[in-house]
């Protein structure tokens, strides 16, 4: 469960990127959050993970308070989460398999368990064939699925994802949303920033607009609401 | 205790997944490893070659000052009960390590070798020795020469204590300042390849700064993230001194074979390959591994507060 209260978040520039906000999402929902460009999207999505520390306020992940949290305890927090990027952040010198893997070596987990849950996601993402080339030799929607496979290869309760389908195409796209959708109906909540109007509009889950800082719409099976 | 054995276990797994990972790197970055791995090299050649030639002179200079002794010439009037008293007289100053006697018939025969076929021309005195019965006198420490030859020089039945004076001086002068000289010159030549070393592991590090903020993300702790690279500074440092060390050993094999035989005799002598080479090995793979270690640890740790 996330819970946020009364959050706010000033840059050291001036910059008043969160202005207040106060929302709860519960254990296996699926949330779009929308809105424009430099509304606070991303600040919103980058403090669920810890990447930004809220000014004032407190979020709340699994009952842990975030923003409390020492910096050399943050990738021990970020375990219990799986967070996928719009540039997929995938190591570079690693094949798919060790990228996956790298989750589940960090917590010291038995070498066959390993073995078996990284073959088990790759399955799931349609990428066991793959599993040992390097990112470089895959397409960008295959770079994404080897992502989301390394979010969720902890078992996390919650998956933040930060524009997950912002360098894909469109086919490629829905591809990714199928992913989304199959682990959402495993019990992950999934908090998803996007752009994409079609999606949102297609795929009905609630959504979260924020403009300017604030929550402006908050609807159960809303729409995307903005001309793209 | 059961789960201190599981924990214990654990670690050693890890350390085993941090070492493979470390050698993985090394091959998986080649052009930076061949550019950290060049850059020990370098540095290392230098320090080893300018460490043998210290090692040396230092040898040098020792054996000098071992050479260094005084000669107690004594008076012809002193019998034999007088030369036994001054003996134990010499012995009592508390800088003497060592009295010997030296007749004056030995003395002779010492200086007719010492001057090969001119030399011949002495034989002439054997019959009438003009020279001295001596004591040689070492004393404990080289420095103390002067001092104690002077309190030697005014017990009774000694007409001189001879040590080289001025010289000797001289030469403890000049010891000194060149041992000052080469551990000055030995610490900036050290400090240099620190900085030369570091510095281009930092540049391999930077190129892979994503990497270890990645790693953070997926959660990944600091310590997770530094040990490989730790171990791949270490393996760099030790890589980057193998070859100066086939290199300085070749080399300095040649020049003691060459040398050795013509110091023969000579007070000059260099150290023996074996052990020296083998002991300059030694601190050359340790310094490879010290600068790799502290290169990788100093450059990663600037990457690791995401």
């Amino acid at each position: 469960m996330i819970e946020m209260q009364d959050v706010f978040k000033k840059y050291p520039n001036g910059v008043t990127a969160i202005n207040g906000i106060d929302v709860r999402i519960n254990q296996g929902e699926f949330v779009y959050v929308v809105g424009p460009s430099g509304a606070g999207k991303s600040t919103f999505i980058k403090m669920m993970y810890r990447e930004e520390v809220p000014t004032s306020g407190t979020i709340t992940m699994n009952g842990v308070n975030v923003a409390k949290i020492k910096n050399k305890k943050v990738p021990i927090f970020r375990r219990n989460l799986g967070v996928v990027f719009q540039d997929f952040k995938l190591l570079p010198t690693k094949t798919v398999y060790e990228n996956v893997a790298f989750a589940l070596e960090v917590i010291e987990a038995q070498p066959k368990f390993i073995k078996k849950r990284v073959m088990e996601v790759l399955d799931l993402v349609n990428l066991k064939h793959k599993a040992r080339m390097l990112p470089t030799e895959l397409s960008g929607g295959e770079q994404q699925r080897v992502s989301i496979a390394r979010s969720i290869v902890n078992s996390p309760k919650i998956v933040i994802a930060d524009e997950p389908t912002g360098n894909l195409d469109p086919e490629t796209s829905w591809e990714i949303m199928n992913i989304f959708e199959e682990i959402n109906n495993r019990g992950t909540t999934i908090v998803m920033a996007t752009h994409n109007r079609e999606i949102v509009n297609t795929i009905k889950h609630r959504v979260i607009a924020i403009e300017a800082g604030k929550i402006a719409r908050d609807e159960q099976r809303g729409d995307y609401g903005y001309e793209n | 205790m059961m789960n201190k054995e599981v924990i214990t276990v654990m670690k050693i797994r890890t350390l085993g997944r941090h070492a493979t990972e470390s050698f993985k790197s090394i091959g998986r970055n080649g052009w930076m490893t061949f550019a950290s791995v060049s850059a020990v090299t370098v540095t290392l050649i230098l320090v080893g070659v300018f460490f043998v030639i210290m090692m040396n002179l230092n040898k040098v200079a020792e054996t000098i000052e071992e050479d260094v002794q005084i000669r107690v010439h004594i008076d012809v009037a002193a019998n034999a009960e007088d030369q036994q008293k001054l003996k134990s007289e010499i012995e009592n100053i508390s800088e003497v390590q060592s009295v010997k006697f030296s007749s004056k018939e030995q003395e002779l025969e010492e200086l007719i070798k010492s001057m090969g076929e001119d030399g011949q021309a002495f034989k002439l005195f054997e019959q009438d020795n003009p020279l001295n019965d001596v004591f040689i006198v070492k004393t404990k420490n080289p420095q103390d020469t002067m001092k104690a030859a002077n309190q030697i020089g005014k017990l009774q039945y000694v007409t001189k204590a001879v040590y080289g004076k001025g010289t000797v001086e001289k030469l403890f002068n000049f010891i000194k300042a060149s041992r000052n000289v080469g551990i000055v010159l030995i610490a900036g030549l050290f400090f240099t390849a620190v900085f030369l070393i570091s510095n281009t592991i930092k540049i391999t590090i930077i190129a892979r700064r994503r990497e270890i903020k990645i790693m953070r993300l997926v959660g990944a702790t600091n310590n997770f993230i530094r040990w490989p690279f730790f171990l791949e500074g270490l393996w760099l440092g030790i890589l980057g001194a193998i070859l100066p060390i086939i290199l300085i050993s070749i080399a300095y094999y040649n020049a003691y074979e060459y040398l050795a035989p013509k110091l023969v005799g000579n007070f000059i002598q260099i150290l023996p390959f074996n052990p020296f080479v083998y002991q300059v090995s030694g601190v050359l793979i340790l310094m490879g591994a010290l600068i790799g270690v502290w290169g990788s640890v100093m450059s990663v740790r600037k990457f690791l507060k995401v």
